[in-house]
């Protein structure tokens, strides 16, 4: 691996230390806020398992920024369809976070029906899918069929949205 | 004997029609989303949690056993014939399964995976019959400390002794147990890391996190880095096995079921650690130990059971005292937590007739298994060759589906999607997901017993070795977390003794394994293989 790449790597991997020292102080924070009112029942109060969960998740930051600046890097997890020779390919990700996240603010105006087929079909695509009637069927068909599914089989209902009264 | 009427009443329960009809559905559906490429038994069972959401408890129990094995037993195919472990505990499986099927010998190593995982799965949960009694009654009788002081153990030694890397283990154990502790304090009912938002004062919904980990996170990773050329799959006939191979196969799933149940027991469970000491024995004892590394059978036989009895064994410590140990068995505890049952030793008190109910089940799901899978395997294998935008886009999509169908809301789906960031970041950074999972569930548990400690201490903190199996527990963490330690100590001391050699080559066999499966996959694919690939 080029020297370039490691140290970009060590970066990224910093910065996520970086976070994890964040959810730390904020986990600390919010304890400390806790009002406590001694109480012969409840001798610790509220605040103690917070402090050390944020003190673990301090500790284990601060040490893992140590090990990374060792030069000790993470490996990705392995997996039958994971290529690690790949870098992240955020033209795939980021487009995806955008469909997940427009199905999410439509499902309750436009029902599961419509919302269900954009999130099949939009992941699909960005995941390399290009025959585009096939991919909409199929999104089509799992949408409708765990709508009714739902409905019928084990009698939940789904939103119907936009479509109600003609589902 | 009264465990065995309990039992025999729970065989009555779940031996209708109508349930025998779920037991079959649920063996069918778990089969086939744990076949499923990149879907671990944890994942399968998670994704379909939804199934069971309408159902009538004792129905959504037996279909969830169906659920279980058969998730279990999906990925032990996806193992052999794509060589893919779903999970940690079906690497070994995968290293010598995959090597019999490349030899021609699929059929083989799928049948000797499917009798073996049967008969542990019938051993095991016959040995969780006899002994969750006992373990009921001991946990009755123990208090708060040593409550607490198993908690800790169980968290201790998936976080420090499973994993490659300590810190990694405790970050993610950290992160587990602060997403644990959002929500309203279990006491003085405050709130805690909800930033004011009101649906975040019930807590996470266990099922959302589980679903987001799992499904979501997983999903990212491969949608991050998926391969152009999806690995090639084995093509495979029904599974049978010749003589010699039950000859060779037998002794194998009864040494790898002595192993597993031990080990899933015990609170501090795992099936890495059995699968592998099981692989080790199997190469010592064979009278073939040429073949290992080239697709020994006893090598998928051994570990499998192994796998399959440490699954049960899983449970005793999941039922009896409401502990998961591994993330399969924290999915079900979700489950049952959402069916309104509290698993632990009022559960056999209280509702004894669900409990048995789902125990009979376990046995029928198991054969079930047994009697669909063989003669089905070669549909199963047709599975693998799914295109891989679909398979994704459907896991995301199940996955949002079964998060949103909780409770229908949307606020569920974006904490759906920042958790599976999260999980996205997990395997990205190396951090085992395993300690965040029971991060998550434990936390609460386990603060409640502590503040029950110091209660009874009256806030003196020698209160959290007040009892006798609390000082023992303490003490075996402090033996665990120094053992390596120990093994540098007492190899510098008698030069290179073997077991040393095998108890820190557990720590590392995944990493060359992973990479060895990951390099291998590619060229050394059987050829002539695609022209069936598509049609």
């Amino acid at each position: 691996m080029s020297e370039v790449t490691t140290a970009k790597k060590k970066r990224v991997e910093l910065l996520f230390a970086a976070f994890l020292l964040l959810v730390g102080i904020i986990v600390f924070v919010d304890a400390s806020q806790l009002q406590v009112t001694y109480s012969q029942s409840d001798v610790i109060g509220p605040k103690t398992v917070p402090f050390v969960v944020g003190g673990i998740l301090v500790v284990s930051a601060i040490a893992l920024i140590i090990t990374v600046l060792r030069g000790n890097l993470a490996e990705g997890e392995e997996g039958e369809d994971v290529d690690l020779n790949q870098p992240t390919d955020w033209k795939v990700i980021l487009p995806l976070l955008g469909i997940f996240a427009v199905t999410i603010l439509i499902i309750n105006w436009a029902g599961w029906v419509i919302s269900g087929t954009l999130l099949f079909f939009g992941t699909a695509v960005c995941l390399g899918s290009r025959r585009w009637v096939l991919t909409f069927l199929i999104a089509l068909v799992v949408s409708l069929g765990s709508f009714y599914g739902f409905y019928v089989g084990l009698g939940i209902k789904l939103p119907a949205g936009i479509l109600s009264g003609v589902l | 004997m009264d465990t065995f009427n309990l039992l025999m009443d729970g065989f009555a329960s779940a031996l209708t029609p109508m349930n025998l009809l779920f037991a079959f559905a649920g063996v069918m559906l778990g089969t086939a989303v744990g076949v499923l490429p990149g879907i671990g038994p944890a994942m399968a069972v998670a994704l379909l949690l939804p199934v069971t959401y309408g159902m009538e408890t004792s129905s959504a129990l037996i279909m969830f056993a169906g659920i279980y094995y058969g998730g279990m037993y999906g990925g032990s195919t996806t193992s052999i014939l794509l060589n893919t472990p779903g999970e940690s505990a079906t690497v070994i499986t995968a290293i010598e399964g995959h090597k019999m099927a490349k030899a021609g010998r699929a059929a083989q190593a799928l049948a000797t995976a499917a009798i073996g995982s049967f008969i542990a799965g019938t051993i095991g949960t016959a040995l969780l019959v006899t002994i969750a009694p006992f373990v009921v009654k001991f946990a009755v009788s123990i208090g708060d400390p040593s409550y607490f002081a198993i908690m800790v153990l169980a968290l201790i030694t998936v976080t420090a002794v499973l994993g490659s890397s300590k810190i990694r283990g405790f970050a993610s154990l950290g992160l587990g147990l602060a997403i644990g502790l959002v929500g309203a304090d279990p006491v003085t009912a405050q709130d805690r890391l909800t930033f004011g938002i009101p649906t975040l004062v019930d807590g996470l919904d266990i099922v959302v996190v589980a679903v987001a980990i799992f499904a979501i996170g997983e999903a990212l990773w491969i949608a991050a880095h998926l391969r152009t050329t999806p690995a090639k799959t084995i093509p495979v006939g029904t599974p049978w096995m010749g003589k010699e191979d039950w000859k060779r196969s037998w002794k194998p799933w009864l040494r790898g079921t002595a192993f597993g149940f031990p080990f899933g027991a015990l609170p501090a469970g795992g099936a890495e650690v059995p699968t592998f000491l099981s692989y080790v024995t199997e190469k010592k004892l064979s009278k073939h130990p040429e073949e290992f590394g080239h697709g020994a059978i006893e090598g998928v036989a051994g570990p499998e059971a192994a796998n399959n009895a440490s699954a049960a064994g899983t449970l005793t410590p999941m039922l009896a005292l409401g502990l998961p140990t591994n993330a399969t068995a924290a999915v079900m505890l979700a489950f049952l937590m959402m069916k309104g049952i509290q698993p632990g030793p009022l559960l056999f008190e209280n509702e004894p007739e669900l409990v048995w109910a789902l125990i009979a089940s376990l046995f029928i799901g198991n054969t079930l298994l047994l009697l669909i899978n063989l003669p089905l395997a070669p549909m199963w294998a047709k599975l693998l060759k799914i295109p891989r935008p679909f398979l994704y886009a459907g896991i995301l999509f199940f996955a949002t589906l079964g998060a949103f169908s909780v409770n229908m809301q949307a606020m569920d789906l974006w904490m759906l999607l920042l958790i599976g960031l999260l999980g996205f970041a997990l395997r990205r950074f190396g951090l085992p997901v395993l300690p965040l999972i029971l991060g998550v569930i434990i936390c609460p548990m386990a603060e409640v017993r502590l503040r029950k400690t110091f209660q009874l201490s009256n806030g003196d903190i020698s209160g959290l070795w007040s009892e006798p199996l609390a000082v023992g527990i303490y003490i075996l963490i402090a033996v665990l977390l120094s053992l390596p330690l120990w093994i540098a100590l007492f190899r510098r001391l008698r030069g290179k003794p073997a077991v040393s050699e095998d108890a820190i080559a557990i720590d590392h066999i995944e990493v060359p394994s992973d990479e060895a499966g990951a390099g291998s996959n590619q060229p050394t694919n059987t050829s002539g293989l695609k022209g069936s690939d598509k049609k």
